[in-house]
Formats: C-alpha cells, structure tokens, sequence
C-alpha cells in the first residue's frame, strides 16, 4: 500500500515539474516591453518612478493648469518626447512605453484620450532621426 | 550758513528722488514671469478689440483653430466653436457690422459659478479656463455662459496639438492660447489679426499702466458686451 502511495506521488510530482518548466510559455500577458529611447537616466531614479509616476505627474498637472506653473522636469509631454518609441515616434501601440506596462499591469490610463502620445521635439521619431542622448 | 525752509524741503525732494531712483519702485510692477513662476493676480490679461477695423475676414477664427487643433467633423451644430464672426446689422438704418466674440474671461464667471466639480476655473491672472481632468461634461456652463463661449466635444478627437490637450466628453472654450501667453507670445488671433487681418485686436494686461491696451482702455471709450450683467470681461470693443 505505502509502495502505491508513494509510486503515486512520484508521478504527481513529476507532472507538476513539467507543468512548472511549461511555466514561462504558458503566461497568458507578455512581459512589458521597456525601452527607453533617449537620455541616459530618468529625471527621477527608476524606482521611484515606477510607483510614483502617476502621483508626480498628477501634482504636476494641477500646478501647470491651475497655477500657470510650467516645469519641464515632470511635464508629461517630457515624459513623451525621450519615452516614445523610435519606429512609431509614440508611446502607445503594441510596444509602446506606457501602453506595455499599463497592458501587463492591467491599468487603465486616459491620459492620451486628451493629450498627444507622439514625440514633438524635433519629431525625431518619425522622421528617422534618433534623437541624441540629453 | 542757514537753510531757509523752501530751500530745506526742495533739496531735500531731489536727495529723496535720487536715492528712490535706481531699480527701486515703490509699487512692484508685474513682470514677464519665468515658466517656475506661478500666474499672479498682479496681472490681468484682457483684449481690446476695435471693431470698426475689424473687416469681412475670418483669420483670427482659422488661426484660432489651427493653433488649437480645433477641427470640425463638417456638422456646424455640435462642432467646437472657440471663436466665431459674428455680424450686426441695424434693422432701421442697415448699417452692418462684424465682430470676433469668444470667451470674455469675466472677472466674475458665471461658468465657474455653476460648475458642480470646480472645473471651470479663472487662473490669478484673469484666465477663464476648464480643468478636464475633472470636468464631468455636465454643460451647465454651457447653458451659463452669457456669449456662448463654450462648447462640448461630442466625438472621439485624435491628432490634438501637444499644448492644448482636448477630448470627448468635456467641454472647452477659448483659452486666451494661455500655452502661448505663458511663452510670453500673443494669443494666435491677434498675432493673425496683425499680420494679415485688420489689425483690430490688442492682447495686454489690463493692470499695467504702460501697456498699450491700458492706455487705450483709459483714454478712448470702449464696451462690454452684456455690460449689464456686470460680469467686467476681460474682453472689451470698441466701435460697438
């Protein structure tokens, strides 16, 4: 009887190993694509910006719209203009910055409802020019 | 040696002049302000707009429009109107007019008055805007608004102008191009009116007592369209 059981478990064992090898492939959300395009380093530190992000870029916007204050540290079309994708010159689409984290994260963001997800500065996404590292 | 008192007081004058004059003012004068400056109720930005130099053209209207990625989808009844012609005629006499009306940036709006979530909003330095994040696209200033200024975005918008975010849903009016006055530029309908209209239009604080719209406002007569309502617009004509 201790024979079976223990023939038993092995088996399970087994299977549930091969299940865990299939692992990767079996995820259903890709892993985000994040590419950054420009500058060296972030206006703040990687970490930071992956949690804070969104309460950094709310402050801003009530400072800019409601206060006339208009910095171009945390400005969101800053964020646009080194974070879009060279191919597209935006950061949405299939591997666009924002829309591949928020996809993985499931988050839905409307920022660019509004605003443009396209690249101004020189428009050195669309026109084949990288822009050099600031 | 005695100073007599005339002589005391009139030297005295000139030492006090003297010592005032170099940078020192005695009321601080409202600055071009950086872009880390906060808008300050110093200033007031307001238009003048003469209209009887205001001719049969629409270029302070495309300008509008073209600055702020204002396009319409062909249907004149619900497309955003930022800025409009507008044409007077006297049933009597059959004298014709015509005038650009947009936002009039009151110093007392009536669309902030009704706004439910605080949206509609005037900046310190006199500046009617609408907060998107949090309109709600109830239109009540809509149907608040004495000129009609406002309108609704009904449909899905794309390709908008990286200054002037703009979508479905909220409602918007004339911003008196505040990207561009924060640049320390004109808005887009005067800078169009100057250059290739009839030089009706003058863009300027109404505060500072040096600027060309304030000198005009305090030595020519002008009007407040409904100056009955009392709203004191920051908009003023001329010739009206």
């Amino acid at each position: 009887m201790m024979r079976l059981a223990a023939a038993v478990l092995a088996a399970v064992l087994s299977i549930a190993h091969t299940a865990d090898a299939q692992d990767e492939g079996a995820r259903g959300v890709a892993l985000p694509t994040i590419k950054i395009e420009r500058g060296e380093a972030c206006v703040v530190p990687t970490d930071e910006m992956r949690r804070e992000h969104m309460t950094l870029l709310l402050h801003q916007r009530d400072r800019t719209l409601r206060q006339g204050v208009r910095e171009t540290r945390l400005s969101l079309k800053k964020c646009v203009d080194c974070h879009a994708s060279r191919a597209t010159g935006s950061v949405l689409g299939k591997d666009g910055f924002c829309a591949s984290c928020h996809r993985y994260a499931a988050v839905k963001i409307d920022c660019f409802e509004c605003h443009t997800p396209l690249r101004q500065s020189g428009a050195a996404g669309t026109s084949g020019q990288p822009g050099t590292p600031r | 040696m005695s100073l007599d008192r005339r002589r005391f007081l009139a030297w005295g004058t000139v030492a006090a002049g003297a010592a005032l004059a170099p940078g020192l003012r005695l009321i601080e004068l409202a600055q071009a302000r950086s872009p880390q400056e906060a808008a300050s109720a110093l200033q007031r930005w307001g238009l003048l707009i003469d209209i009887t130099k205001c001719t049969d053209c629409d270029v302070c209207v495309s300008a509008c429009h073209e600055e702020n990625g204002v396009s319409g989808h062909g249907r004149p009844e619900t497309d955003a109107q930022w800025i409009r012609k507008v044409d007077l005629r006297d049933k009597g006499t059959g004298f014709a007019q015509t005038l650009p009306l947009m936002c009039q940036h009151c110093a007392h709006p009536p669309c902030v008055d009704v706004c439910p979530t605080g949206a509609s909003f005037k900046r310190d330095d006199g500046i009617v805007l609408v907060d998107k994040h949090t309109c709600i696209g109830c239109r009540y200033c809509v149907m608040a608004c004495p000129y009609g200024a406002r309108s609704f975005v009904h449909e899905t918008l794309s390709g908008q102008k990286a200054d002037v975010p703009r979508g479905k849903g909220t409602v918007e009016s004339c911003t008196l191009c505040v990207h561009r006055v924060d640049r320390g530029e004109t808005p887009a309908c005067v800078q169009a009116c100057d250059r290739d209209g009839g030089k009706a239009m003058v863009f300027g604080d109404l505060n500072d007592a040096s600027a060309q719209i304030h000198r005009r406002l305090r030595s020519e007569p002008s009007r407040q369209v409904r100056a009955d309502l009392a709203l004191n617009t920051g908009v003023r004509y001329q010739g009206l």
